[in-house]
């Protein structure tokens, strides 16, 4: 035998890639996965269980809530009491009722603002991706230019001029300033799969474009999909807030937004009345910490490298006999 | 914890130039940067020693071993592209490497850093120029020539040229052994390309799932392979001038180090495999001088049992 | 350099989405809110002032749509956003340049402050793997993060001004001071910052604490700091100048990509403050229904992140020498 010096690729030992599944059984196996996946990190736990005693809260407000959140039918501006845990307003509302009712419209523009941004990011990024080419250069440019328009200048503009804009202005407002980000991270990834053996046996089928985007192209992406959902349902949360605190909503709505706004308006920490605006900001600060928490869990658990670890102090060397 | 390298026993002399063979993911790599004490976390040495020169390199502090590494022992890696930093110039990585060692003025730095590049065919016009504007075989000489800054006593290398095209490979190869014979540095030369060595190395020891598997001089294992797995390698290349012959390979893949095969862990791929071999960990056989083997076929009993009635 | 040309095409283009936004919207609105405005100040102003008003939203006007799109263009590219309504009769340019230099110095200061300190935390954290600072940063920050700026500010001001008295509870200077470059001023001007700055801060660094972690964490796993180790080299240099230096890379892009949303945060810690900035400015213009303030201000506010953008993209160019290549 002669051998001679050549070049040959190292037999690479390609581990088995399970076929991405595709139809709706793909989006549940997504969502299970996460689920699975979710329920393992602790962060995640924390973050799960704050958002589902809001939710309680918000279903039953009516049964927790001691009495209406806007009859102004106590003595104004009094402190913490056993009737009224967390005092009144200056208008001689009951601060806990206004709390507890106020979770209701707070987190449902979480959930819809966050909905509807991520929808609108996941049909740029992902209409984006697929058809490439010229369409893929226009939708890019258009995502980069709404990512460094200045949002809330924007949303006090348009909800300035939508006067008293109440829940579906904010949203609107929301989804507008708020769908880029995401569609500026999907992109990539979608564009990724593109290529992919599955897509193109799919395509030789014969399917139409939006069914393969729908059925194949996300379900492989459900767990930056749901990433995305919670950065924009923070988002909402957040910037609602903030455009209700400026009075941009309608001041006559029950949230935290509204009652910080009017916290403000009455310069409640002047007043000696500071847990009217401490309560509801408190609730948005946890309300946004948990969705951070989900966030920040789904973020290590798509990459184990960023997870914690613990320093060893000595590493025990075992001499050869 | 996986143990990815385990019991493996290898020395090189001054001036030799060892081959460290195996498939990817037996550990050669791990095995090399252990020796160099730069596994990174969560890698660690739990056991065994590095001698250098006498010194045991695996009870050093970092602090003390700063001052061995690169003068002592430098490395050549895989990828340049990956190995140099990429906002560095390649002049500025040279030269951190001398000043981390040594006091010498810039100038002097400087034409070190030329001579080195020319020594390894390189316009010195290249110390101004980052890694991504060097072709991929100026890259891997950079890095020789990076390596040589100190002319070290040991030079590791891994897979130095597996980047290359087969031309520039050849070329890189030669290159490596003249200066190896000039400058008298030891190598310990990790591959996966058992026809790649062949004419370079003074000895070869053949790497399985963590393990030597073989160890001798490079004739000898070319002339006369003892291992199954190191049949195997030889199998796994055609002859560009040999006679025409079925390339066979080995079928399957290397084990899961989480889970390695019990007994001989090449047992579940080898084509000589006996009653014992998933039983018992194999020893290293000694069937000659100095060569190691393991492999329950030189142990004494299958030796003096089996080989007459079926020689291999 | 063709980066950076690529780059000026962009916040060309990205300019005019804003303009083209600031023409759209008021013709988009239902029930036009600018005509009550405008009726609001017809009689008060000048022949020309009037026609401006009504080029820029579109209102009694008998020029087509792209007659009054060309002319609007044309009024801001020679700076001409008309009179402010509620400073009445003064010039929306000058009221927007006596607020723009406070929002400068307060975001420029903080997010430099934020930026550089960030950094430096996250590769500190990322280099000493599982230490104090690994383990407790991240989720502490993922909260304070999750905050809204605007509360922050009003606990602020509630702990440090109203309980504690130790600082001012907003504006930019005593009250009755002069704008000046005297000791004095520039005294009140630090002690009226601190407070609104620190709430940037705390709730700006968290961001790049965490990406510089990430990044460093992924830069340290690459073969050239493992070569860098090989080398040697003092750990100092290879913490800053392997790991570290690439891993602040992606972390200037995402300083673009972030500031949007910082500067959201900070116009809102200005109103909590009453700081005289844009932010400030720009809640007065909407109590005041001051459309042509508003928009200007919207348009100055977009050109400074832009700017802002530029900026990451030159620095970025300079340390990383593939993009100046390309």
């Amino acid at each position: 035998m002669a051998y001679q010096p050549i070049a040959i690729q190292e037999p690479a030992p390609s581990p088995a890639t399970p076929a991405p599944a595709t139809g709706r059984a793909a989006w549940a196996a997504g969502f299970v996965r996460i689920g699975a996946a979710l329920s393992s990190n602790r962060k995640a736990v924390a973050g799960v269980l704050i958002l589902l005693f809001f939710t309680v809260v918000a279903i039953f407000a009516p049964l927790i809530a001691p009495y209406s959140p806007s009859a102004e039918a106590f003595a104004p501006g009094m402190p913490p009491s056993s009737a009224h845990w967390l005092g009144t307003t200056s208008y001689g509302q009951d601060i806990f009722s206004q709390l507890v009712w106020g979770t209701r419209q707070t987190l449902l523009i979480g959930l819809i603002g966050g909905l509807a941004a991520t929808a609108l990011s996941v049909f740029v990024g992902v209409t984006s991706a697929y058809l490439g080419g010229m369409p893929d250069h226009v939708l890019s440019v258009i995502t980069d230019i709404f990512l460094v328009l200045p949002a809330l200048p924007l949303m006090i503009v348009i909800a300035a001029y939508e006067k008293g804009g109440g829940f579906w202005v904010l949203v609107g407002v929301i989804v507008i300033t708020g769908w880029s980000f995401g569609a500026r991270q999907l992109r990539p990834q979608a564009q990724s799969l593109r290529n992919r053996d599955f897509l193109e046996s799919a395509r030789v089928r014969g399917e139409t474009s939006a069914h393969i985007i729908v059925f194949e192209v996300l379900p492989n992406m459900v767990s930056l999909i749901v990433a995305i959902f919670l950065g924009a349902a923070l988002y909402a949360i957040l910037a609602a807030a903030g455009l209700q605190f400026l009075g941009l909503g309608n001041p006559e709505d029950q949230s935290w937004g509204t009652m910080l706004f009017w916290g403000q308006n009455q310069e409640a920490l002047m007043i000696g009345s500071p847990l009217w605006i401490i309560a509801p900001g408190a609730c948005i600060a946890a309300l946004g910490a948990a969705v951070a928490l989900i966030n920040y869990g789904v973020d290590e658990i798509s990459n184990p490298a960023l997870r914690g670890r613990k320093r060893k102090k000595k590493v025990y060397v075992v001499p050869n006999p | 914890m996986v143990r990815a390298v385990d019991g493996v026993n290898i020395d090189v002399q001054p001036g030799e130039f060892l081959g460290l063979v195996g498939e990817s993911g037996c550990g050669k790599s791990t095995l090399l940067f252990a020796i160099g004490r730069l596994l990174s976390e969560p890698a660690e040495i739990v056991s065994g020693d590095v001698l250098f020169k006498g010194t045991n390199l695996v009870y050093l502090k970092e602090k003390q071993l700063r001052h061995l590494r690169w003068r002592g022992f430098s490395v050549v890696m895989q990828s340049a592209m990956n190995a140099l930093n990429p906002v560095l110039t390649v002049g500025a990585q040279m030269a951190d490497a001398i000043e981390a060692h040594e006091r010498m003025p810039k100038a002097a730095m400087k034409r070190r850093s030329a001579e080195l590049l020319q020594m390894v065919g390189i316009d010195p016009i290249h110390l101004s120029s980052y890694p991504h504007q060097l072709s991929g075989g100026m890259r891997q000489r950079a890095m020789i020539a990076m390596a040589l800054v100190f002319t070290p006593d040991l030079i590791m290398m891994d897979e130095p040229t597996s980047a290359l095209d087969v031309v520039a490979q050849r070329s890189l190869m030669r290159e490596i052994k003249t200066l190896q014979e000039e400058l008298h540095f030891a190598t310990i030369f990790v591959t996966h390309d058992m026809a790649l060595v062949r004419q370079y190395a003074d000895r070869l020891a053949i790497m399985y799932a963590g393990q030597i598997v073989e160890h001798a001089s490079t004739n000898e294992i070319f002339d006369d392979p003892k291992h199954p797995y190191t049949r195997g390698l030889l199998h796994a290349y055609p002859s560009l001038f040999g006679p025409k012959e079925e390339l066979t390979g080995i079928p399957g893949r290397p084990p899961d180090l989480r889970t390695p095969p019990t007994g001989c862990r090449f047992h579940p791929r080898c084509p000589y495999v006996m009653e014992i071999c998933p039983k018992e960990d194999v020893p290293l056989y000694s069937p000659r001088g100095d060569d190691l083997v393991r492999c329950f076929l030189f142990s004494n009993e299958v030796m003096t049992n089996e080989r007459a009635s079926a020689p291999l | 350099m063709a980066v950076i040309i690529r780059r000026v095409e962009f916040f060309l283009i990205t300019l005019w989405a804003a303009v083209t936004i600031n023409f759209i919207l008021p013709r988009m609105m239902p029930g036009n809110p600018a005509e009550a405005m405008m009726a609001h100040f017809q009689g008060r102003l000048n022949p020309a002032a009037l026609h401006a008003l009504e080029v820029a939203f579109g209102v009694n006007t008998k020029e087509t749509i792209w007659q009054q799109y060309v002319q609007y263009l044309g009024d801001i590219v020679h700076f001409k956003f008309g009179i402010s309504l509620s400073n009445f009769p003064v010039p929306v340019m000058h009221v927007v340049m006596q607020a723009l230099p406070w929002t400068l110095t307060l975001a420029g200061v903080t997010t430099v402050i934020s930026f550089l300190l960030g950094t430096l935390i996250g590769m500190i954290a990322a280099w000493r793997r599982g230490g104090i600072a690994d383990n407790l940063m991240p989720p502490v920050f993922v909260i304070i993060s999750a905050l809204p700026y605007f509360w922050l500010g009003l606990i602020c001001i509630y702990v440090f001004a109203v309980t504690l008295h130790w600082l001012p509870s907003g504006f930019g200077y005593d009250e009755g001071g002069n704008i000046n470059l005297s000791w004095t001023f520039i005294h009140q001007a630090i002690t009226h910052a601190i407070l609104p700055a620190l709430t940037i801060i705390v709730t700006s660094i968290g961001g790049w604490i965490l990406t510089m972690r990430n990044n460093m964490i992924g830069t340290l796993s690459e073969d050239y700091v493992r070569m860098a180790r090989a080398k040697g080299l003092h750990p100092m240099r290879i913490m800053i100048q392997y790991a570290g230096r690439n891993a602040i890379l992606p972390n200037i892009t995402g300083f673009a990509m972030a500031l949007g949303f910082v500067v959201s945060g900070l116009l809102l810690t200005e109103i909590v403050f009453t700081y005289p900035g844009v932010g400030y400015l720009f809640l007065q213009a909407v109590a005041a229904e001051d459309y042509p303030l508003m928009q200007a201000l919207f348009l100055f506010v977009t050109i400074a992140v832009l700017a802002a953008v530029l900026l990451a993209d030159v620095a970025n160019a300079l340390l990383d020498p593939r993009i100046r290549a390309r």
